[in-house]
């Protein structure tokens, strides 16, 4: 069910939960996505540089550099500063999003999320994005 | 006055020397005749001769004086003192009958009978007749005198008569001559002496004749009237001067009889200063129809300056004694006006004047008698007069300022009560240190006293409320303290509520998240197909899953409107299109259902400034629950407004299952729900009219209900069009 490699949008999905990082990631490719997946933020900034993915689903709440602060230096960086960012988080109150959309998420969702809407929410970046 | 017949007298034509009278007796009248170096005695010793030796009756002697030209009776015998003294003739009349006697050299007879009378002749002899017997010898034109005899023998006088009239006549003449030149010395002295006498006197005298022609003039006259020749020229002008203003005022008086006192003003020719001098001239009678004036000027010119000085003083004074009144008025005016009592008293205390305070302090009203007053009034006099006397001890010094201050006690005259006062007064001296007076000024210090007692008071007050303030100052900042402590373990606790929320919140989706999607994953087929009971249980899980994200929302909403961290963003709303997205959302499940739903909207509606979000999920879970509760029949939303009401309503109206009156109060209630177990089976989480009536208290709005078990229910949220906060 896979489109072909080069042309599938390549997705990470950064959770360091692993069932939060599985369903995305399992829906997501079962719906032609290409899925790199990383459990902290470190590894979400060195997956960043290296795939140069074309959206970033970014869980807040990580041990280490958290969610917001990655968001912060992919912003920052030349070479991630393009790739849309949507925060995924179980933080429902109103400060942890506006703070997610201060260090540069594009968009923000709350879990729980269904799978689907999640979809919708990626192609809505994907198509911001080349518009 | 007798008139007598003048008859020549011839003399006798035979000579009789020796004849009638002895030789021993003419030597006798001889010797006294030389014996006497008077002219009168000598006459005397002639005239009782002629009576003893030649029968002569009475006589008269009379001397012709050459000097005034008069004939000049000398002495007589039978005849009065004073009738001699008087006789007097004038020797210029030529035609009086004795003068031509005089000047006959021949004795002549005066009879008193006979012949009508030439000239009435009076002499000391009366009506007598009598022979008139020329002095000396006849050589003379006039003899030095006349004898007038009596008791003589008409016609003839005797040689012996002649004889000693002759001598007679020769000795007087000697005598007179004598006497004369006496005269002219004592004259000449006495003329010298006057002169002395008139020069010595500073004010200028003057003997002027009628036509103003001055006689005699002393020094002081002199230096004003004359000037010689060597004198300069601005002083023999100055004489000038004085003498043309000399004479004219003469001639202005010379009508004058009696004495005339005028000014004059002359010229000082030695330094050319005005003098003014007062002119006394008394005309003189000098020679017969003659008349001469004497001037004496007396010098006023200081005396005028003196008087002019002492009307300018007296005019100063009067000026002066104006000022004074006027300033004594200014005095009364001010100390009248000054309510405290003044008093200007001598060293002694009497009271010299005194303003209206003090006289209703010092003296007795006029008319009404009061024992009581009097008595007051006299003790305070007592006091005051003992404070003044009291100002002369030593030991009492005046302050810096040269007064005395004291508290007395007076006493009201009228109504009795004790008057404070201070007594300020001061020492106040003529030019010249005398005449001592004492000004007093009393101010009262009953108003001080209570103002003090008052101040006194306030300040006992005012430190006890100091003091009790500062108790409940510190009161205060304990309760504060604590009050901050309380606060700031509320705001902890406040906080760690917050906190707890978010965690639970977070920890709640988490595995909520899960649950949701693997499950929308099996139903989705990514991990292949399920058999329909397997589909239609995980259909279940997925239902209860999202009623429990529902209930976890609802309560993360109150949790968050409880701890009043709910935001809340006014901006302009327009409610049409508000109700228009509501619509839209709940269109699919307006689809599942039979109900007919209706809209009404006022025409005017106006644009409120309002929470958007907060207004559409109050109407979105108004209408939810319309049309869950709805099991039949029609749902209505319509929006009012009154025009110029400051709030629109939204009411909801359904006909559904309606709720009993007595569940009408706690519906809104969190978790309660009128029927439980039919609202269990919509799906609803039991908080939804909780969290819209706390929504609309934000927005200071509020929600109704109205309804009817079995017929209905209309839910009416009223906002207002501006917030009320703002």
């Amino acid at each position: 069910m896979t489109s072909g490699e080069t042309q599938a949008p390549l997705v990470l999905v950064v959770d360091d939960v692993d069932h939060g990082r599985e369903i995305f990631a399992e829906y997501l490719e079962f719906r032609g996505f290409r899925v790199a997946t990383a459990a902290d933020g470190l590894e979400a900034l060195e997956k960043a540089f290296e795939l140069r993915p074309d959206v970033i689903l970014m869980d807040l709440s990580l041990p280490g550099i958290d969610g917001w602060e990655a968001t912060r230096r992919l912003k920052q960086d030349d070479r991630t500063r393009d790739i849309p960012i949507i925060a995924l988080t179980a933080h429902a109150l109103a400060a942890a999003h506006d703070k997610a959309r201060e260090v540069g998420c594009n968009a923000v969702v709350t879990k729980p999320c269904l799978p689907k809407d999640l979809e919708q929410e990626v192609r809505r970046q994907l198509e911001a994005r080349t518009s | 006055m007798a008139h007598l017949d003048v008859v020549p007298s011839p003399r006798s034509p035979r000579p009789r020397a020796g004849g009638g009278i002895g030789a021993k007796a003419k030597l006798s009248l001889v010797e006294a005749l030389l014996a006497e170096e008077e002219a009168r005695p000598c006459a005397v010793v002639a005239l009782r001769w002629l009576v003893r030796h030649a029968g002569v009756e009475r006589a008269v002697c009379a001397v012709a004086d050459s000097e005034s030209g008069r004939l000049l009776g000398l002495t007589g015998i039978g005849v009065s003192i004073a009738s001699v003294d008087a006789f007097n003739l004038d020797l210029g009349d030529r035609t009086h009958p004795l003068v031509v006697a005089l000047s006959g050299g021949e004795p002549v007879v005066f009879h008193d009978s006979g012949q009508p009378l030439l000239r009435a002749v009076e002499t000391p002899l009366g009506n007598l007749s009598f022979h008139a017997v020329p002095l000396g010898s006849s050589k003379e034109e006039i003899g030095p005198g006349l004898l007038l005899l009596t008791g003589l023998e008409d016609g003839t006088v005797a040689d012996d008569i002649l004889w000693a009239a002759e001598l007679l006549g020769v000795r007087l003449a000697s005598l007179w001559y004598r006497r004369a030149q006496a005269e002219e010395r004592r004259h000449k002295r006495e003329r010298s002496w006057l002169f002395s006498i008139i020069n010595a006197v500073t004010d200028p005298i003057l003997l002027t004749d009628a036509d103003g022609r001055i006689l005699v003039a002393n020094a002081g006259a002199e230096m004003l009237l004359t000037a010689g020749e060597d004198k300069r020229e601005g002083w023999r002008r100055a004489v000038a001067l004085n003498n043309m203003l000399f004479s004219a005022s003469l001639f202005t008086n010379a009508a004058a009889s009696g004495p005339t006192r005028r000014e004059l003003l002359l010229v000082d020719p030695s330094e050319g200063q005005d003098l003014l001098f007062e002119v006394l001239s008394t005309p003189v009678p000098i020679r017969l129809g003659e008349t001469s004036v004497v001037s004496v000027l007396r010098n006023v010119t200081d005396l005028r300056r003196a008087t002019e000085e002492i009307e300018e003083n007296y005019r100063r004074l009067r000026v002066a004694e104006a000022a004074t009144r006027a300033e004594r008025d200014r005095l009364d005016l001010i100390l009248n006006s000054v309510l405290d009592p003044i008093l200007v008293t001598d060293a002694e205390g009497n009271i010299a004047r005194m303003n209206p305070p003090a006289e209703r302090m010092f003296t007795v009203p006029r008319g009404k008698r009061n024992v009581e007053v009097e008595r007051r009034v006299r003790t305070n006099d007592a006091v005051f007069t003992s404070f003044v006397s009291g100002l002369f001890v030593s030991s009492l010094h005046a302050g810096q300022e040269g007064h005395w201050r004291r508290t007395l006690s007076l006493i009201d005259p009228q109504t009795g009560k004790t008057v404070p006062v201070e007594a300020i007064s001061g020492k106040v001296a003529s030019k010249h240190g005398e005449e001592m007076v004492i000004v007093t000024i009393l101010h009262d210090l009953t108003e001080a006293e209570e103002k003090a007692r008052l101040y006194e008071q306030v300040t006992r007050h005012s430190e006890e409320l100091r003091e009790r303030v500062r108790e409940a100052t510190a009161e205060l900042a304990e309760q504060n303290e604590l009050l901050r402590r309380q606060a700031f373990q509320l705001e902890q606790a406040s906080a760690a509520k917050s906190q707890f929320l978010a965690n639970v919140s977070h920890e709640l989706r988490t595995p909520l998240n899960a649950i949701m999607g693997y499950t929308h994953l099996m139903l989705e087929g990514v991990s292949g197909l399920m058999t329909p009971p397997q589909h239609d249980k995980l259909g279940r899980i997925d239902a209860n899953a999202r009623h429990l994200l529902a209930v976890i929302n609802d309560l993360l909403d109150i949790a968050r409107i409880e701890s009043g961290k709910m935001p809340v963003q006014i901006e302009r709303v327009r409610l049409p299109e508000l109700i228009d997205e509501v619509m839209t959302e709940v269109e699919p499940v307006i689809a599942g259902t039979r109900l007919a739903v209706e809209r009404a909207l006022s025409p005017d509606l106006p644009e409120i400034e309002t929470d958007r979000q907060k207004v559409k999920q109050i109407v979105l879970n108004l209408l939810s629950n319309a049309l869950k509760f709805t099991p039949q029949g029609s749902v209505a939303i319509r929006l009012d407004h009154e025009k110029g009401d400051d709030e629109i309503a939204i009411a909801v109206t359904d006909t559904g299952i309606g709720i009993a009156e007595d569940n009408q109060k706690t519906i809104f209630e969190a978790f309660e729900q009128a029927n439980s177990s039919y609202a269990r089976r919509q799906g609803g989480t039991g908080l939804g009219l909780s969290i819209c009536r706390r929504l609309a208290h934000i927005l200071d709005g509020r929600i109704t209900l109205v309804s009817r078990l079995g017929e209905g229910s209309t839910f009416t949220l009223y906002l207002p069009c501006k917030p009320r906060t703002a």
